[in-house]
């Protein structure tokens, strides 16, 4: 981890005090723009209704929502002018996480390089959508953009002539921009499809609170603060002075600042650093390891395997209706996720040596098992066993003879028998650590165990199983002390 | 955390989310022209004149070419570049060559030109040339204008009509 992923997880963490139990907004960005998203699908149905769609009548049809039917009609117009700009900010929030956490690499390569023309879709849809009010920063912004285009040199002719007429824009040219802001959106929305393609249930809504939350904020400042049209457009005069709106249309000023051309090269560079960035060559990571004579084909691994990495085909023993499940190695995060969701990873099967049907080969369960009887033998009996993961509260820190610590490669690992295999073996008691709620550093591996030790997903953890006996928290990087509290209380219950 | 801590800490965050968009979305306002000045657009899209002149194709010529191309006269479909100079108030204050477009520059010179001026009166002279084959300028227009704060004046050639245009 860079210091600076650290520093981004360790702020992550902080603000999870305010935001609990998975309802974090850094954690839900991707989450937060897909309801952004629909709130401005939604909003735009009204507004294309009641929109004009000739030169001479955009702006009266859009004002005059505005001043006649403030509810809802001009409330939807603010809103969805606000929800704008959320997208935006929130998008680029998104896409500064992944990078800040590294996410861009290995399995996540194809996510992130179909988000890339998101961005671009996004930065369009946004812009045209002021060209339609016809007001004069729609006029503005159409000129300049008309004007940015006429830098490349791909058309013959100027597309800024269109608006020299000095009567008015003619209405063919019209309908081009109010196609950009009907047809971008509809390829951002296929796009996102796309970037999605790579993951097991998406978080595309946010958790109902966060969802109210976002909604409540954006509602109340479109009812307090409601947007209005500007002077209609009028091609004879420059708008000398606009209200910019500096979240979405921050590129006509930079052109008039540098020159169109120095902003093109800007886009083509940030645009060739993302596409480059993922390209970079690492080392494999290794790919869960399928045991043929142990998989049953019971597709407990398809369903919790977060990366859609792995299917279901014809068993290798012929058998009729037997099936095997299959990896695909350059989805595989190598979480380990689909171990933990194995039935034959149990520690209770009296094989000499565990194999399990699919198994990580860095940390396989059957060494887990070893590692763990061993440290319960002996002078072992009695230690509070902790199982962790390598990407949340740093368990060497723990500096405690009387605790066993396993630094497992995700918490969705841990197979559930393990908890009452250690309580059986000796154990005084067992805290099993997630690294965040609903922010996983691959995805949904603290939800899935959460799941499995409360007994509502296969494989359970057993209900006779001592419960009193049994911790689960979350602690990311720099929480340690969580991981020490839940030790001391387990201690507690044990001595009274 | 208790509950009123949460409820404080969620609002606060809300409430500067909220309080970015509301700004930004409109604050600071952006001067794109100075007030007290004005802007002339010189903008026009005009096929200059056929650069060569068709020539009647000899017998012996025409004997060569395939039966298909055997038309009587040939003509060159090159352009020539379109050049324009602008004068404000005595001053040159834009001079540009545009080339023909299309492949075998065969299409329209294309010029779009912003120029910024105080407001107030101007004498605007215009030269235009459409002929490699001519001398001097085809076309010249002077002409007194008055522009008020943040008027437009554009500066076009009417092909129809063949002249400079200012409006
Ligand atoms: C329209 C804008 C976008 C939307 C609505 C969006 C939405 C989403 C959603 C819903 C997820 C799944 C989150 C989860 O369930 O774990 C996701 C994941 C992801 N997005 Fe986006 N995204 C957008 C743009 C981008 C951009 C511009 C990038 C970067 C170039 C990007 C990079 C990623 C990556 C790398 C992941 C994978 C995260 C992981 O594997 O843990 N996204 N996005
Ligand atoms: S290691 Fe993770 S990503 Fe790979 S197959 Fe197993 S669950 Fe899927
Ligand atoms: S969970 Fe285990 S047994 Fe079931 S399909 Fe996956 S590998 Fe096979």
């Amino acid at each position: 981890m860079s210091a600076l992923s650290q520093a981004w997880s360790r702020a992550e963490r902080r603000l999870d005090r305010w935001f609990p139990a998975g309802t974090n907004p850094l954690v839900n960005l991707g989450a937060i723009a897909c309801l952004l998203f629909a709130i401005l699908l939604l909003s735009g149905i009204y507004l294309f209704v009641v929109f004009d769609t000739s030169v001479s009548g955009a702006w009266n049809s859009i004002d005059t929502l505005s001043r006649q039917q403030p509810v809802p009609g001009g409330w939807l117009r603010s809103l969805h002018r606000y929800a704008a700009d959320a997208f935006a900010l929130v998008t680029l929030l998104h896409l500064v996480r992944e990078w800040v956490l590294g996410r861009y690499t290995r399995f996540r390569r194809v996510t992130w390089l179909t988000g890339v023309p998101l961005l671009l879709f996004m930065y369009v849809s946004g812009i045209g959508g002021f060209w339609l009010n016809w007001d004069r920063l729609g006029q503005y912004s159409a000129i300049a953009s008309a004007e940015l285009f006429d830098a490349l040199p791909l058309l013959t002719g100027s597309m800024a002539r269109n608006f020299l007429g000095v009567d008015s824009v003619s209405d063919r040219f019209f309908s081009l921009l109010i196609f950009v802001h009907l047809g971008v959106p509809l390829l951002l929305l296929f796009g996102l499809w796309f970037h999605l393609q790579r993951i097991t249930r998406p978080a595309v809504w946010p958790t109902r609170a966060l969802s109210v939350g976002m909604l409540a904020m954006l509602g109340l400042l479109a009812a307090l603060w409601p947007v209005m049209s500007q002077a209609p457009a009028d091609l004879a005069t420059v708008p000398s002075a606009v209200p910019l709106d500096w979240i979405l249309l921050h590129l006509h000023p930079l052109a008039e600042l540098l020159s169109p051309a120095i902003v093109w090269a800007l886009i083509g560079g940030v645009l060739l650093l993302l596409l480059a960035l993922p390209l970079r060559r690492e080392q494999a990571l290794p790919v869960a390891v399928v045991d043929a004579d142990n998989c049953n084909g019971c597709r407990r691994c398809v369903a919790d395997c977060p990366y859609a990495a792995i299917t279901l085909e014809a068993h290798p023993n012929g058998k009729p209706g037997r099936q095997i499940a299959v990896v695909a190695a350059e989805r595989c995060a190598s979480c380990g996720i689909c171990a933990g969701s194995c039935p034959s990873a149990t520690p209770f099967r009296s094989a000499r040596e565990l194999v399990t049907g699919i198994d990580m080969p860095q940390q396989p369960i059957g060494a887990l098992r070893e590692q763990l009887e061993l440290a319960l033998a002996g002078a072992g009996q009695g230690r509070v066993v902790v199982f962790g993961c390598d990407h949340g509260a740093d368990l060497r820190q723990i500096d405690d003879q009387r605790v066993a610590q396993f630094s497992l490669l995700c918490i969705g690992l841990l197979p559930p028998s393990f908890v009452e295999y250690a309580l059986r073996n000796g154990a005084s008691g067992v805290v099993v650590v997630g690294c965040a709620q609903g922010g996983c550093a691959f995805r949904l591996g603290e939800r899935w165990t959460a799941e499995r030790l409360a007994g509502t997903r296969e494989p359970q953890l057993r209900a006779s199983v001592p419960r009193e006996r049994l911790r689960m928290i979350f602690a990311g990087p720099g929480q340690e002390w969580r991981v020490a509290v839940a030790v001391e209380e387990l201690r507690g219950v044990r001595a009274t | 955390m208790n509950k009123i801590s949460i409820w404080i800490g969620q609002g606060l965050l809300y409430a500067a989310f909220a309080a970015v968009i509301g700004i930004f979305s409109q604050w600071p306002s952006y001067q794109h022209l100075a007030p007290e000045r004005a802007l002339v657009k010189l903008s026009f899209s005009h096929q200059g004149e056929l650069l060569g002149e068709c020539v009647e194709q000899s017998l012996e010529e025409l004997a060569k070419l395939p039966p298909n191309m055997r038309a009587p006269k040939r003509c060159p479909r090159e352009r020539s570049p379109v050049s324009v100079e602008i004068d404000i108030d005595g001053v040159l204050a834009h001079q540009q060559v545009a080339q023909p477009s299309g492949l075998s520059s065969d299409g329209a010179s294309a010029v779009y030109q912003r120029l910024e001026v105080a407001a107030g009166a101007h004498r605007i002279g215009v030269r235009l040339k459409d002929n490699a084959r001519s001398e001097g300028f085809d076309y010249t227009l002077e002409q007194d204008v008055t522009l008020a704060p943040a008027e437009i004046l554009v500066i076009d050639f009417d092909s129809a009509h063949k002249r400079i245009t200012l409006q």
